[in-house]
């Protein structure tokens, strides 16, 4: 099919705190450069699921003024807590200077992520940047060097069947000399282009997590803005690692969640459960019991760090933000790592095109100069220390080299099993039964997804697809009970067991772009695909 | 032949309503808007015309705070030819916008006028019918289908267990249904250009139109919850709970 072609100076995917921060630092750098953004959202923002306490570092390089300019951090946290919760009921309150430095959150800001992105988007906008909300890049386009060209954006009203609509519009190739893909976690593209590219070679495999939160709007009596809250713990069991978090953000109203690594080895566990048990623990409850909850969603993270970190630089583009990986785990924030490999980006990238140059190659020297690279290598040992030495003794390492020694052990520890490899049979694991949500502090899935305000045309081919259409009755199902109907947060995974036997079904509506799919799946068969864009999550205020 | 629309910016349709915590109003902050789905319908209508060639220029109005003009960009990127914008601190009442907008179509002397037949925050059925009496118009809501012949308009109208078909002189005011026709989607390239089409800003003073408020908002609930089902285990427990705790045999 013959297409029509649009070119730019440079292309962004994703509106997203990395590709809105690089876009800005391109228009500061020369007003004249043609950028274009696309994002899948049906608005900026409205996939961005986040805590989140923001480390103001990268957005005061970007725009130092941004308290003039309205920025939505105004909240700046004033208590931190460490917690270990010992069971259902009782908990430790770590002393500060036994918690990891990284834990500490002075000069940071409670906010929502989601709307500080649509805030860059408003400053990207002003400086000229051209940003198209609704349109997701379906593929790469390579020209015959295989140097990337350009992105395709996906075609829209094509029904179930694959057949154009009668709105059938085309997708449209659009070109540029450079192109950043800033997706996120586990980017579709991304990981296309890091296998491309072999940009992961020599490093460690990248480890994810999945976070889900809720926003609460809360007694006033019991409302304490600025204070911050991380624990781990119950009801987390055995090898499993993750970690929670409550912040008291404005308006009285509270962002909780529960962060579960995705290299969980019992098949059993379902991460939307532990969540909703989670707050009936006192320490949570206490705050939430007479609340309302307002809105529900969940993201993966991607959490492999400074060992995992892919080469982010290729010819005709780069990767940057949470699709390379460039979230701190010590301290689980990306916000500002991402802004600020945006940022990074854009210099190499300029410099680029300045110098005529098809690979923006002088990213690596800009990026080992500067804080990034440095907070990243301090924090390599973090995650890769909870895996291998478990929560008690990774905990206490983590104290040790992150607050005594700064992060400058002189060795690095390695994690290198993939995720979805470190399932355990369902028949070789303890099956847990999670207590039935009372509504009040817990919910069904159903009426949890309803709050993400999520949708897709019903009428459009399933977005979520199978390499092998036989996997889940050969292998998931007898071996795993097939563990997606029980980690996807949004029940889109259904088996159905009726006289024609069993059989996987998929809810495509319901998809929260989390990704956690395709990066659990046992057999890697899942592959996420961009929906018709402006589908998926309408997240306020996440 | 001009063709005017009207257009109303409202929550999207797939966000959840949320009410304030003091009952006050609906909570807006942050929530996706957009244009609502009937005056899209409207915007589409009038597109086909001009692309059938039955009319020449496509205007989109709306009334509003500066935030419409997104809505309004929609309505250019679809293939609309200029917007104007009448600047309102919030959306006013029906009447208010109908004066408006009754004043716009004296201005711009379009042959039809189309809206969606009622807006899906407030659903008040109500702008299309005010304004054509306050211009002495013909009016057709509701329309599904639509067809210009021979100087008059003729519309198929969903009425209660049927259709109607009637024939209105122009200029006339019609209001479009859900099945008038599928709005397109906008192309990117289409976007892009509807950023460089024409938009005025007026105000009401400028028009002439004096605001007047003839209802208050006293407090908006949400709908209740319903409680939870219970299982019993046997007719004689069903019985016993519908004796003694329902209280209905
Ligand atoms: C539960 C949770 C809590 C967190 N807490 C914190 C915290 O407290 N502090 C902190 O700093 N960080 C926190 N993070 C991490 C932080 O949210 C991420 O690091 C950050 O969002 C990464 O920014 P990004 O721009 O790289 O990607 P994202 O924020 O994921 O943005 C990517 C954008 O690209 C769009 N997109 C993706 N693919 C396509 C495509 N093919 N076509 C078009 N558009 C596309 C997406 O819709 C999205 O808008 C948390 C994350 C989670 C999940
Ligand atoms: S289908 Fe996959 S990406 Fe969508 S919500 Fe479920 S796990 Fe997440």
């Amino acid at each position: 099919m013959e297409r029509e072609v649009m070119t730019f100076d440079v292309l962004i995917v994703g509106a997203g705190p990395a590709g809105l921060a690089s876009a800005c630092r391109l228009k500061q750098l020369d007003p004249e450069l043609n950028i274009c953004v696309v994002e899948k959202g049906s608005e900026v923002g409205a996939h961005i699921l986040s805590g989140a306490v923001i480390d103001p570092k990268a957005l005061t390089e970007l725009f130092p003024d941004w308290k003039e300019r309205g920025a939505p951090l105004t909240l700046a946290t004033e208590r931190d807590e460490v917690v270990l919760l010992k069971d259902n009921r009782s908990s430790i309150k770590i002393p500060h200077w036994m918690a990891p430095k990284s834990m500490h959150n002075q000069g940071n800001y409670i906010a929502s992520l989601a709307n500080l992105t649509r805030w860059l988007g408003e400053q990207a906008e002003a400086l000229g940047v051209e940003i198209f909300p609704s349109f997701s890049a379906a593929d790469v386009l390579y020209d015959e060097n295989m140097q990337v060209k350009g992105i395709l954006t996906g075609d829209m009203g094509v029904g179930r069947d694959n057949m154009p609509k009668d709105n059938f519009m085309p997708g449209i190739e659009l070109h540029a000399p450079f192109t950043l893909f800033a997706e996120g976690c586990r980017g579709h593209l991304g990981k296309e282009l890091i296998r491309q590219f072999k940009l992961d070679q020599g490093k460690d495999p990248q480890h994810y997590g999945i976070g889900l939160k809720e926003l609460w709007d809360i007694d006033p009596a019991k409302h304490q803005p600025g204070l911050v809250i991380h624990g781990s713990g119950w009801p987390l069991q055995g090898d499993t690692s993750g970690g929670f978090f409550l912040y008291h953000a404005e308006n009285n109203q509270v962002a909780v969640g529960l962060i579960i690594d995705l290299n969980y080895s019992n098949p059993w566990l379902s991460p939307f459960d532990e969540f909703q048990q989670l707050k009936h623990h006192p320490l949570i409850a206490q705050y939430l019991e007479g609340g309302n909850r307002v809105s529900y969603g969940a993201r993966a993270i991607t959490k492999g760090g400074y060992n995992s970190l892919p080469k982010m630089n290729f010819p005709g583009g780069m990767l940057i933000g949470c699709d390379a990986g460039t979230l701190d785990f010590s301290r689980i924030k990306g916000a500002h790592t991402a802004m600020k490999s945006g940022m990074i980006a854009a210099e190499a990238v300029h410099h680029a095109l300045k110098n005529n140059e098809t690979d923006a190659s002088t990213f690596e020297a800009r990026y080992t100069q500067s804080w990034l690279y440095r907070e990243l290598y301090k924090a390599r040992n973090f995650g890769p220390a909870l895996h291998k030495l478990g929560r008690w003794l990774g905990g206490a390492f983590n104290t040790l080299d992150q607050g005594l020694f700064n992060g400058k052990l002189p060795f690095t520890l390695h994690d290198l099993q993939e995720d979805h490899a470190s399932l355990h049979r369902s028949s070789e694991s303890k099956p847990i039964t999670y207590p039935k949500p009372d509504g009040k502090l817990s919910f069904d899935k159903l009426s949890s997804v309803f709050l993400s305000n999520t949708n897709h045309e019903e009428d459009q081919p399933c977005h979520l697809q199978l390499s092998k259409e036989e996997i889940p009755l050969t292998v998931n199902i007898p071996l795993y009970d097939e563990p997606a109907q029980r980690y996807c947060p949004a029940g889109v995974y259904e088996v159905i067991d009726d006289d024609a036997g069993k059989k996987l079904q998929i809810n495509a509506q319901n998809c929260l772009h989390c990704k956690t799919c395709d990066i659990k799946d046992p057999c890697q068969n899942i592959q996420w695909m961009p929906p018709e864009g402006g589908g998926g999550p309408n997240y306020p205020n996440m | 032949m001009k063709i005017l629309v009207a257009v109303k910016r409202v929550i999207d349709y797939n966000a959840k309503v949320r009410v304030k915590a003091d009952n006050s109003d609906v909570d807006l902050n942050n929530t996706k808007m957009a244009i609502n789905p009937f005056c899209e319908i409207a915007v589409e209508e009038a597109i086909r015309l001009k692309e059938a060639g039955s009319a020449d220029e496509v205007i989109v109005v709306s009334v509003g705070p500066k935030a419409c003009q997104e809505q309004i960009r929609t309505a250019l990127a679809l293939g609309a030819d200029r917007g104007i914008q009448i600047e309102t601190d919030d959306i006013p009442e029906s009447l208010n916008v109908a004066k408006l907008l009754a004043q716009v179509v004296k201005n711009e002397e379009p042959g039809l006028v189309l809206l969606g037949k009622q807006a899906i925050d407030s659903d008040n059925n109500q702008t299309g019918q005010m304004l054509s009496a306050l211009l002495g118009m013909p009016q057709a809501t509701f329309a599904s289908e639509l067809t210009l012949k021979d100087g008059k308009v003729q519309v198929a109208r969903e009425i209660d267990g049927g259709s109607q078909t009637l024939s209105l002189s122009l200029p006339a005011v019609i209001t479009a249904d859900l099945r008038l026709n599928e709005p397109r989607y906008a192309s990117l390239p289409n976007i892009m250009k509807a950023k460089r089409k024409p938009l005025t800003v007026t105000t009401p003073e400028t028009l002439g139109v004096e605001l007047k408020t003839h209802s208050t908002l006293i407090k908006v609930t949400p709908p209740v919850e319903r409680s939870a089902g219970i299982l019993v285990n046997s007719v004689d427990e069903l019985v016993e709970k519908l004796k003694n705790q329902a209280n209905v045999i």
